[in-house]
């Protein structure tokens, strides 16, 4: 059966209450239809796990802008002073965490491990309520996983199996993120024949994939 | 001079042939302008690419190659994209050589707050605390005071964005290591005094005999 579905249908998989990873850095990379469809549906009370929430109006800004979201983690929000604005208005949650940890959380999610040793954020808040272990010497943060109902990405192609390849800084949190979702939705700029990727060139193996968002509008169809 | 390109003029000294970097948004973005003839560099941005460059032209933008702004970028040939992971293994693994921070203070141990204000400011750590944790040599650049409030302090006074010492801190006023000892002013800025930098520092100073003029890159 094709892993094809429209983005209505796709968005229409998605509970309110969802935990959703999304991928993108300032948008770029982010897949731009399904949270548009997102908004369109109303989801709402979602869990947003992304690096950014880019700017209003844009990208996951879009969901912030609509107050979708009861919780984002993050490790920026300095280009969205709306998302500023709820967090410090106390209605939107906010969990800020290092970039570096953020990655490695959602590899470990993804790749089954317990969990990660940074030295990233040893003596300052960001440790507050987190175990140190030494190891050789060196003080080390233990990071836990992250994982989320919903892996939502962009990319650059999908064959038909839903091998996934991706475009030079589109790629950022993408690939990581298509290990760590329960339910794995891409939305590729392009879909191609099974093979147009070679196997050297594919970066998410089509096994993670569950869906992917089937062509938009374009040759004047 | 404006102060800024003081800074940055001064930062971009500090480069060496080959080295591996990544300038943080703001100030130290603009230390690629004034890098010395002939010296080679490789910028790193940590959303995925070693070998940004500017876009050449208008109209040459690419909508998939940006910077961690989400700005256009360009790439040289060689130019090199990856996923977060390798680029903040690069960050955190010791590869790279130096990065240049933004900050809101910096004290007497040497360590840098510039992330948040709280309950005013909260933009977020972004890549900054893997930066100060895991960089080869950290400069700070940023203007020595802000509305007359001192900038380098006795202690930070704001959420710290890591407990490393910083290498090096440059400023419109002065050049400052800090060390085991504390602070060291190490230069001054074309025209001002030991004791105008003083007086614009909370922190103690270690004053060695000769405190030279910076020297200043040329405008490129």
């Amino acid at each position: 059966m094709s892993k094809a579905v429209s983005v209505t249908r796709a968005v229409e998989m998605v509970p309110d209450g969802a935990s959703l990873l999304i991928g993108g850095f300032m948008g770029v990379g982010s897949p731009h239809r399904v949270i548009a469809e997102l908004v369109r549906q109303g989801r709402k009370d979602l869990t947003v796990i992304a690096n950014d929430s880019a700017r209003p109006g844009f990208g996951i800004g879009q969901l912030i802008d609509a107050r979708l979201v009861r919780k984002l983690v993050t490790s920026h929000i300095g280009t969205n002073p709306e998302t500023q604005r709820q967090m410090i208005a106390g209605e939107t949650e906010v969990d800020l965490v290092p970039q570096g940890t953020l990655a490695e959380r959602i590899r470990a999610g993804g790749f089954g491990l317990g969990g990660v040793l940074t030295p990233t954020g040893v003596g300052t808040v960001v440790a507050e309520g987190k175990r140190t272990i030494e190891v050789d010497g060196k003080v080390f943060l233990l990071e836990e996983p992250l994982k989320a109902d919903f892996a939502l990405l962009f990319c650059r192609r999908a064959d038909y199996l839903g091998n996934l390849d991706y475009f030079l800084t589109a790629r950022n949190f993408n690939p990581l993120m298509a290990t760590a979702g329960g339910t794995v939705i891409a939305e590729p700029n392009e879909i191609v024949p099974t093979g147009v990727i070679p196997p050297d060139e594919v970066v998410t193996p089509h096994v993670l994939v569950d869906h992917f968002i089937e062509k938009g509008a374009s040759h004047g169809r | 001079m404006d102060d800024k390109v003081t800074i940055a003029r001064r930062v971009a000294l500090e480069l060496r042939e080959g080295d591996l970097v990544n300038l943080g948004i703001g100030l130290p973005t603009t230390v690629a302008r004034y890098l010395p003839a002939g010296v080679t560099v490789h910028f790193q941005s940590e959303n995925g690419i070693i070998g940004m460059a500017p876009v050449p032209e208008a109209g040459l933008e690419a909508e998939f190659l940006t910077d961690a702004g989400g700005g256009y970028i360009g790439a040289v040939p060689g130019a090199a994209a990856f996923d977060s992971c390798m680029s903040f293994g690069l960050i955190r693994g010791g590869h790279l050589d130096v990065t240049v921070l933004g900050g809101l203070q910096v004290d007497e141990l040497g360590q840098l707050a510039n992330w948040m204000v709280p309950g005013k400011m909260v933009p977020g750590m972004g890549g900054a605390m893997d930066l100060v944790s895991g960089a080869r040599r950290v400069i700070v650049a940023m203007t020595h005071t802000a509305k007359g409030e001192a900038k380098v302090l006795k202690r930070c006074t704001l959420p710290l964005t890591s407990v490393r010492r910083v290498d090096l801190l440059v400023t419109e006023l002065a050049v400052i290591e800090p060390t085991g000892e504390g602070l060291v002013l190490r230069e001054r800025a074309p025209g001002v005094s030991i004791e105008q930098v003083i007086a614009a520092t909370e922190a103690h100073l270690i004053v060695p005999e000769s405190v030279p003029e910076m020297a200043i890159g040329a405008a490129v």
